[in-house]
């Protein structure tokens, strides 16, 4: 029996960080297999190289800091980190592509600001945004859907991952967020420029785009799935993907020739990985459910705005790290209300009925 | 997750692991075999400790008073047996500390004689007054944990114009299931209790809050309050922390109690079940309050029961009663496993507070290695009050309390659910303990330095008089010289005058 003083409580719930990260995982898996089971072999190895390139980095960062690297590798939250850093990336991206984004989402994201925990922005998001600025080429460049069966061989897809790129206008296209901005700068105008689109394969998936950002049907149950488990809340999500709806319906419904509608804007792009796995980041999100339905709401209508007005055809990578900059700010004026007190902090009034 | 809006009444709480089918199956043991010596702290209570009457050498009997209630917040104790007192002297306290504390030590007889006992005719007509008189001579003390001298609630629930007494029966706390037990078995004495108590605090209703994983004690106190409508019982949810009175009040009432106030200037009194039944024993039975209703239990205990022991029983003979595993025990808790203290020796008396004894095992109290905050506010959500206890305890880390207290410090309850649902096991409610501690510490030394100042300034002041006082004096002499000088020259020239004219 131990003689220090101990405070209680004695005993603890039994999930642990490292198994929230775990379920994380699991939740990203069905989205991710579909992103290898598309594109193929390439895909596979970019995977593999920014998954093992962020937990060496992760490594090297905890041995600078000086404390023992295993039990915080063990956590998982590295693994987290550079899955969805390569669920953001053309899956047909060249291999260092994969290594400068994790480096830069497990440094200069993460460990620079003091490690887990500590982080304004979202490392994954901030690995994203620093990429498509940086390598614009590399990052636009969308592999045509090439299932593992029919698509390049192993062999063949060690050339395209690790070899760079050849023969580029055969096997690859526009995304549909892409091509639409592209045609409305030749004065083109919208039913005719999607004619070619399926909402139903947008939904399950099968379309060019990032790795793991196509299938909304496996995001979404993902999500759901990780609601269930307790591990997410919904306010988040809802708010990003109600605002996202709703100011793209008003739009689409006033004009419908130059705005999307809302179907395309939420089956597009990384709005179902960032509402319920970007958005829902522990560390860059506010504590407080109404704070985190603010935070939801702003991403949302930096999205739109991004996409609908701005200069790139996605906007979730800006959308989110502004918010996450808010994030310290609507933490310190939305609180929840304490018991016995006004939302400012004063007594209640005594009242005898 | 569906329940997209919260209930308003409902903020916070955890659902732990509840640990309660160990004991609540198992009727009270009533048989416990009196120990041989019995270890009676004068101080058991919140308030003044009480002052011994007795003398070492002198025979008692069971439930003759050993120590009276000093001042207005007391409450006196009494012999739980008949015997000799062995000792009156320092002995460990059932408290994280085990510091000793000033103890009556009763060698048992083993005859357990009473002592004469006043048993009104009709407890039902007593004075209100009359009744409090006796709760407080029976040393009746609240017995959830916060051991509040009883009277004095009562007293003030006179003097505030109560509507409702709010019977606390919820119990929330795991492994715990002492009330359960005495509701299920002592529900007609309980309502007895209740009815008692609003005679005596003139109030007109009473509630009695249960949590829904009690039902046969809900059932039971439903039948013995059948026949008297104003006392409600009422089932509410088996979330802990439901047994913090305020969050009680709240799910059944909808009133919340204002922050710098008590529940008395809403109108509410809060008591504990077993408190009822503490005060029915005193009033209709004559009887202080010298045993109580003890869950003992824990995976390092064979026979976890509630048992029915004498106060001043070593917790170390309880524990053997109930077959403890010496080997197996990794931490002895008093109370309940969220909010109970740590105890480092099993060798400290049962005190009226002690509503349980664990013996916990390592499997129990498995405590892996505290990991950064990942800010999931899951202690956000899980807290009752409506308080950030991370952004508290990054701001304890860092050393500014008061920018703590300014997020809520003082209003946290130490309840634990913050602790509890940590994913990253940081001690949180260690924090806040600490920080009030600190809090606590920096208050009494500017106490003392506003002391050492304001002793100096008097000391001045007085300096400044005596000086003044002196130059009065000294001014007032010289006057009176002057005023002497003169009359003697007046006299003398009156004097001349007359020898002139002579």
């Amino acid at each position: 029996m131990s003689s220090k003083p101990i405070s209680g409580p004695h005993v603890a719930a039994t999930r642990r960080v490292d198994q929230i990260m775990r379920l994380v995982i699991i939740a990203l898996a069905p989205a991710t297999a579909l992103g290898v089971l598309l594109f193929g072999w390439p895909a596979l190895y970019l995977l593999a190289v920014t998954v093992l390139s962020a937990m060496a980095f992760e490594g090297f960062c905890l041995k600078l800091k000086g404390v023992p690297a295993m039990p915080y590798l063990r956590d998982g939250s590295a693994i987290v980190t550079g899955l969805l850093v390569v669920m953001t990336l053309p899956p047909w991206a060249p291999w260092w592509i994969g290594v400068v984004g994790s480096a830069i989402a497990i440094i200069l994201g993460k460990h620079v600001y003091g490690g887990l925990g500590q982080n304004l922005f979202n490392p994954a998001m901030l690995a994203r945004v620093a990429l498509l600025i940086s390598f614009p080429i590399e990052m636009t460049t969308w592999a045509n859907v090439s299932p593992l069966l029919t698509g390049p061989g192993v062999i063949d897809s060690l050339a395209i991952t690790f070899g760079g790129l050849d023969n580029t206008d055969a096997v690859t296209g526009a995304t549909t967020l892409g091509l639409v901005k592209t045609e409305f700068s030749q004065n083109h105008l919208l039913p005719s420029i999607l004619s070619d689109y399926s909402g139903f394969l947008a939904f399950i998936g099968w379309e060019r785009g990032s790795l793991g950002e196509t299938s909304s049907l496996l995001l979404l149950g993902g999500g759901i799935w990780l609601m269930r488990q307790g591990v997410i809340k919904w306010h988040g999500p809802l708010a990003l993907l109600a605002t996202i709806f709703l100011l793209s319906s008003i739009f689409h419904l006033w004009d419908s020739k130059h705005y999307l509608s809302p179907w395309v804007h939420l089956n597009s792009g990384a709005v179902m990985l960032v509402a319920f796995f970007i958005v829902t980041d522990y560390v860059t999100s506010p504590n407080t459910p109404l704070g985190q339905v603010i935070f939801g709401v702003g991403c949302g209508l930096l999205i739109f705005v991004i996409r609908s007005w701005g200069g790139y055809p996605e906007g979730t990578g800006f959308a989110i790290l502004l918010m996450n900059a808010v994030t310290p700010l609507i933490d310190h004026y939305i609180r929840p209300r304490i018991y016995g007190r006004y939302r400012n902090g004063k007594p209640l009034d005594i009242t005898n009925p | 997750m569906f329940a997209l809006f919260e209930n308003p009444r409902l903020r916070g709480g955890i659902h732990a692991e509840e640990h309660k089918s160990e004991t609540s199956p198992h009727g009270i043991v009533t048989d416990f075999p009196l120990p041989k010596k019995l270890y009676i702290p004068v101080q058991q209570h919140v308030g003044k400790p009480a002052e011994p009457v007795v003398k070492v050498g002198e025979k008692v009997l069971k439930g003759q008073l050993l120590a009276y209630s000093q001042g207005t917040i007391s409450a006196p104790v009494h012999a739980p047996t008949s015997g000799i007192i062995a000792d009156v002297k320092d002995f460990p306290a059932p408290h994280p500390s085990a510091l000793p504390i000033r103890t009556v030590v009763i060698e048992s007889d083993g005859k357990e004689q009473w002592a004469e006992l006043t048993i009104p005719d009709d407890p039902f007509q007593l004075d209100p007054e009359e009744i409090c008189e006796r709760v407080g001579a029976a040393g009746v003390v609240g017995l959830g944990g916060a051991v509040f001298p009883s009277a004095v609630k009562l007293s003030l629930g006179r003097k505030n114009k109560i509507h409702t007494l709010l019977i606390n029966a919820g119990e929330c706390e795991p492994y715990l299931t002492c009330d359960d037990r005495l509701m299920q078995e002592r529900a007609g004495e309980i309502v007895g209790g209740i009815r008692l108590m609003l005679r005596g605090m003139d109030a007109p209703k009473a509630m009695v809050g249960i949590e829904d994983n009690k039902p046969e004690a809900f059932q039971a106190m439903q039948m013995a309050s059948r026949d008297f409508p104003n006392i409600v019982v009422a089932q509410v949810p088996t979330r802990y922390p439901m047994g913090w009175d305020r969050q009680m009040l709240r799910y059944l009432t909808g009133q919340e109690i204002p922050a710098d106030g008590r529940a008395t200037d809403i109108g509410v009194v809060v008591h504990n079940v077993a408190t009822a039944f503490a005060v029915y024993q005193a009033i209709c039975l004559g009887r202080p309050l010298i045993s109580r209703v003890v869950t003992v239990s824990g995976a390092a205990v064979a026979k976890p029961r509630n048992v029915e022991v004498p106060i001043g029983t070593l917790m170390s003979e309880v524990l053997a009663y109930c077959g403890l595993e010496k080997s197996k025990m990794a931490r002895l808790v008093m109370g309940g496993p969220m909010m109970g203290d740590a105890l480092p020796i099993a060798e400290v008396p049962v005190v009226k507070a002690c509503n349980g004894i664990l013996a916990l095992s390592h499997a129990d109290i498995d405590e892996p290695p505290v990991q950064p905050c990942i800010r999931c506010s899951s202690c956000v959500t899980a807290c009752p009050v409506g308080l950030l206890p991370l952004e508290m305890a990054s701001r304890i880390k860092a050393n500014q309390l008061d920018s703590a207290v300014d997020l809520g410090l003082k209003d946290c309850i130490s309840c634990g659910s913050c602790s509890y649902v940590c994913p990253s096991n940081i001690p949180l409610v260690h924090y806040f303990k600490f920080a009030s501690g600190e809090l606590v510490k920096r208050q009494q030394a500017e106490h003392k330095s506003d002391q050492t100042k304001r002793l100096i300034e008097d000391r001045n002041n007085r300096m400044e008089r005596i000086r003044l006082e002196a130059e009065a004096e000294a001014l007032r002499a010289q006057e009176a010289r002057a005023a002497r000088l003169a009359a003697q020259q007046a006299q003398q020239a009156q004097q001349a005058k007359a020898e002139e004219t002579a």
